[in-house]
């Protein structure tokens, strides 16, 4: 699957994150900003990795602001990210979840 | 060393600053010597000066102490115009005994400390960009943190000697009579700043109303006051009510404190003349909302009210259902204008409320104490110091303190955010959980084991949802996951004080 275009999704609420996907030439490449960066943002990362991978996303940039999300709320907001970047919103794989 | 919390402290700087580790929370009868100031004699005339200026150079010297007291809160104007002097005229190795920093103080903190103005500081707590500059490692000594019952002990025992107490007042005649409730910048109870008037060498006030003498009441005495300074404006009124203190809507908050009076009103202590203390944190609050219709329902009354007071409290004092408001501190201008109005709002000062080395304080006569906490861990070891990033953000108060009451209540959500609030270690320890009994989350609530008392008390309880504190641990991490953990470089940039000043624990500069 490629990226057409950005797609974002999330706000900057408490306990949201807000995933933005854009165009990458190779691999994915995450820039978190996080207020608990130290204590779980390699686990916030590896939940964006591994939900793109599941949907098939293998080249993206990826700018995630999170204020506390849990695991369960990234996922979501990375799928939607993603759905709305390759512009494949109208038919949703609900299986990555 | 290794203390009673099985926290490892640092010996060359135990050995180096003379402390002693932490044993108990049992204070004991030990016999201790007080200090008392030194005096320079006048008959009281001239008191009144413009110049700040001029106080500060006829009578501070480089490695001073100087005080402050923080009842203005967010809308201190005395700090700020007296640093702004004292770094102008290139002051060195000063050590700042603040009550507590408020977060007007922080940038003027940290310019003092930058040019050497500040080389040393004890306070209750500090927040924002303050605390991360010493979390930092911004400041070469450590601070020192004290309970406001421990403030008061150091200075009575002279480990804090206090060269000059800079206190801003909203009201003082010419000869130094002051008090917090008159003037614009009302705050109510002056409890802290006391100390500081009874025990420095040199007592400054400042202020910008002085009325005819003699001003009455009188807080502070003419016999403790070496000058008036009077400046254009002490404080900023829409201020003084702000920062910890809020009134909740948030659901969670509210069945927490639904919880709390269900603890409170099942327990053997709710019966006609119990006493209590809340917080100024959301749910405990709330919790006196909810203890207001408890007391109207089975007829009961408070005998007093303790602490930190916020206008719910003094709401109940005036409907007759709290006897007494012993007051410390004002969280809001509510409480502040009631103190003026109603005699039965008692103003102490700190060694009265909560000094652990005296003849009886008022925490020792609390029933029911209700506190929050930043983490809490499965041995009820409470911080209120630091976040769950390992930087300083908050204040030990008077936590340790009223700790001591016949039955501690924490409230804290189970999370906040992604960060878990029930933990199987704190990052620091301020209150021992020894002196903690109960500890209610919205999930459910956990009682110190040695409490078996409550635990039959509350066992039939419907709708107390009653866990070990193991459980609710696992629950939060089951929400939020297993943080890594915090790197610390192993600089200490803090050290945590018992009410008897004993080490606690110590905080490291964190590791960016």
């Amino acid at each position: 699957m490629e990226v057409k275009t950005t797609g974002v999704a999330g706000t900057l609420e408490s306990s949201d994150i807000q995933i933005t996907i854009s165009k990458n030439a190779s691999g994915i490449v995450i820039d978190l900003e996080s207020e608990v960066k130290k204590a779980y943002g390699d686990q916030i990362e590896s939940v964006i990795k591994d939900t793109l991978t599941k949907y098939g996303l293998a080249n993206c940039k990826v700018k995630a602001v999170d204020k506390g999300a849990l695991d369960c709320v990234i996922k979501a907001r990375t799928l939607a990210a993603a759905q709305r970047a390759t512009e494949t919103s109208d038919k949703p794989d609900l299986e990555v979840l | 060393m290794e203390n009673k919390v099985g926290r490892i402290l640092p010996d060359d700087l135990m050995a180096k600053m003379n402390l002693k580790p932490y044993e108990s929370d049992e204070i004991g009868h030990p016999e201790v010597q007080r200090v008392a100031p030194k005096v320079r004699v006048t008959a009281g005339e001239n008191k009144v000066v413009s110049s700040l200026e001029e106080v500060i150079k006829n009578n501070l010297k480089d490695g001073m102490t100087i005080s402050f007291h923080h009842h203005f809160r967010n809308g201190d104007f005395a700090f700020n115009q007296v640093m702004d002097k004292i770094i102008e005229l290139g002051y060195h190795d000063l050590t700042l005994a603040p009550s507590s920093l408020t977060g007007v103080m922080n940038d003027k903190v940290i310019e003092a400390i930058k040019k050497g103005v500040i080389t040393n500081i004890t306070s209750s707590g500090m927040r924002g960009s303050l605390g991360d500059f010493v979390s930092h490692g911004g400041l070469k000594n450590p601070v020192i943190f004290r309970s406001h019952g421990n403030r008061a002990r150091s200075i009575e025992e002279g480990e804090i000697k206090i060269d000059i107490a800079f206190l801003g007042v909203p009201v003082s005649d010419p000869a130094g009579n002051a008090n917090g409730q008159d003037g614009d910048a009302v705050f109510g109870s002056l409890g802290y700043a006391l100390m500081d008037a009874k025990y420095a060498d040199k007592v400054v006030l400042l202020t910008d109303n002085i009325v005819d003498y003699p001003n009455t009441p009188a807080s502070i005495q003419q016999d403790q006051v070496d000058y008036v300074v009077k400046v254009d404006k002490i404080g900023d009124p829409d201020k003084i009510g702000s920062g910890a203190t809020r009134f909740t809507k948030d659901p969670k908050e509210l069945l927490i404190a639904q919880t709390v009076n269900k603890v409170i009103v099942n327990s053997p202590y709710f019966k006609q003349g119990f006493s209590f203390q809340t917080g100024s944190g959301g749910a405990a609050l709330a919790v006196t909302r909810y203890l207001r219709q408890s007391m109207l329902d089975a007829g009961i009354t408070a005998s007093f009210a303790l602490g930190g007071i916020t206008k719910p409290t003094t709401d109940l004092l005036a409907e007759g259902l709290v006897k007494k408001v012993m007051d410390v501190q004002d969280f809001d201008k509510g409480a502040a204008l009631s103190m003026a109005q109603n005699k039965d709002q008692q103003e102490i000062d700190a060694s009265w409320y909560a000094d652990p080395h005296n003849k009886g304080a008022v925490v020792n006569n609390l029933d029911v104490a209700i506190l929050s906490a930043l983490q809490i861990d499965t041995d009820f070891n409470v911080n209120v110091m630091t976040g769950s990033d390992g930087v300083i953000r908050g204040a030990i108060g008077g936590h340790q303190d009223a700790a001591k009451a016949k039955m501690t209540i924490i409230t804290a959500p189970l999370v906040r955010g992604r960060n878990a609030t029930i933990v199987p270690a704190v990052e620091t320890v301020v209150t021992p959980g020894s002196s903690i009994d109960v500890v209610v989350t919205e999930r459910g609530i956990a009682i110190n084991p040695k409490r078996q008392d409550l635990l039959d008390a509350f066992s039939h309880v419907p709708g107390l949802k009653i866990l070990p504190i193991a459980e609710l641990q696992k629950l939060a991490e089951k929400q939020v996951g297993k943080p890594k953990k915090l790197e610390y470089t192993d600089r200490t940039v803090a050290l945590i004080q018992y009410r008897d000043g004993t080490i606690i624990d110590t905080i490291k500069q964190v590791k960016d």
